[in-house]
């Protein structure tokens, strides 16, 4: 699932299925999203060095991921695809 | 028939205003990109279609996003800004050393005569390249790795390269402006720089005279007379007759020098135009009465333009990118505000309208104008 501004300018409306080969991680899933929608690069993290953007979270399964290193394995039920990997904007700003 | 594209960037996005030669009736498009920030919305010269947008916010960073068609329909292109080599440091505010970090780009300056070409000033301070059409992007670090560079520092709205201008005849030679270190210019399409602040003084700075260090807000060229430059500065309003190798003040009889733009009239390059606010703190017209000023005679000479503009309770600014110049036989003059107005002025500035009132606050405004 990703914030509204970033669903705009990949094109997209609700939630967001992808296919990721191997291991599920929020590497391999973010590179997945990045290849499908070569819009979102640079927007989640950073180009130069990969580091996920300040203002942006991770959550799944009701749980903060966003400290998680970035190729720890996802919950069980992403990989299964029966709960949402959720890439959140910090509500900040006007 | 002849017309007018102005291209208004803004706190929440993008806008275009379009009008027939007379500049009086207007359409208003909905907004490009709207929520995202655009420092700076521009047009190629060579090709009026193809459009540029440097949109970014906080939370998701920068992105370039190109039109080929007017505005009609947009694609982001590449939006990868890597410094050359280790970036090394430059001044913080207080005074420490920073990493020299990817913020956003300000300033996009298209080339006159290749659609693919185009130039970006980013913060902090680099100067990049694209030679197609935004796809990718290669830093020129002779600027920054210009011998000054640990040394430059931000100013209040950050280490940003702000200005761009290109020779119009020499492709070799272009002028760089950075707040708060001053302007550089090349003489060799990029490969080495010179700082050109000759002339300047900024008394809140340890040397008043040094060579690099001031904050200057915006410079501008006519065309038709390059070697002649004006500068809007921090405090002093600047003028070059040698493309940069010496400055003097024509701030004249303005009521305030302080201000963000400078603009040049397009057929008279000794007509020039700038917006004064109070003071550095006071980011506001002088008694609330919102004022352009215009000087016929190169500088010192100043004459406010007042017709149709707010003279009470105005208090809002123009930032360096908000003013333009169309190319019309009788020249269009424009502005962009904080408080989300665009005026026009279809006489050389001396009647006003606006053109919207209501917009989100004006980052900047270019204007194309269409055969």
């Amino acid at each position: 699932m990703l914030p509204a501004h970033l669903r705009t300018l990949a094109g997209v409306g609700g939630e967001v299925e992808l296919e990721v080969a191997g291991e599920i991680t929020q590497s391999s899933v973010l590179d997945a999203v990045e290849a499908r929608f070569p819009m979102l690069r640079g927007t989640i993290r950073d180009q130069g060095t990969g580091r996920r953007r300040a203002f942006i979270r991770f959550y799944a399964c009701e749980r903060d991921l966003s400290h998680d290193a970035p190729d720890t394995p996802l919950p069980r039920a992403v990989a299964a695809g029966s709960e949402p990997f959720l890439v959140v904007g910090a509500m900040a700003g006007g | 028939m002849s017309g007018v594209r102005v291209l208004v960037g803004t706190r929440k996005g993008a806008f275009i205003l379009t009008s027939d030669e007379r500049r009086a009736k207007w359409d208003v498009s909905r907004p490009h990109f709207g929520g995202w920030e655009v420092y700076h919305f521009t047009g190629s010269p060579a090709e009026p279609s193809r459009l540029y947008a440097a949109q970014s916010t906080g939370w998701f960073g920068q992105l370039i996003q190109r039109s080929d068609d007017g505005g009609l329909t947009w694609t982001p292109v590449g939006n990868e800004f890597s410094y050359e080599g280790v970036p090394g440091t430059h001044q913080w505010y207080d005074g420490t050393p920073h990493p020299w970090e990817f913020a956003r780009v300000w300033h996009l300056e298209p080339s006159a005569t290749d659609p693919d070409t185009i130039y970006a000033g980013v913060e902090d301070a680099a100067l990049f390249r694209s030679a197609d059409g935004g796809q990718s992007w290669q830093e020129l670090p002779g600027l920054r790795e210009h011998g000054s560079g640990p040394s430059w520092q931000p100013g209040a709205g950050g280490m940003c390269l702000h200005t761009i201008v290109l020779h119009p005849t020499d492709p070799g030679r272009m002028y760089a402006a950075i707040s708060a270190a001053g302007v550089f210019r090349t003489d060799d399409a990029g490969t080495t720089w010179q700082p050109v602040n000759q002339g300047l003084r900024s008394e809140g700075i340890p040397d008043p005279g040094a060579e690099v260090g001031h904050c200057v807000h915006r410079i501008a060229m006519h065309p038709s007379r390059p070697e002649v430059l004006f500068m809007q500065k921090h405090w002093d309003v600047m003028r070059s007759d040698d493309g940069g190798d010496s400055w003097r003040e024509v701030s004249g009889d303005l009521p305030s020098d302080f201000g963000f733009p400078i603009a040049v009239h397009a057929h008279e390059p000794e007509t020039i135009y700038v917006v004064p606010i109070k003071s550095d703190a006071e980011h506001y017209p002088p008694e609330g009465r919102l004022r352009v000023y215009r000087s016929r005679t190169g500088g010192n000479d100043w004459e406010p333009l007042t017709n149709g503009l707010p003279q009470s309770d105005c208090y809002v600014n123009v930032l360096r990118d908000a003013m333009a110049v169309d190319s019309l036989e009788s020249c269009g003059v424009y502005f962009g505000t904080t408080g989300g107005q665009v005026y026009v002025s279809p006489d050389a500035g001396d009647t006003w309208a606006p053109i919207v009132r209501d917009l989100p606050a004006v980052l900047s405004v270019e204007v194309q104008t269409l055969s």
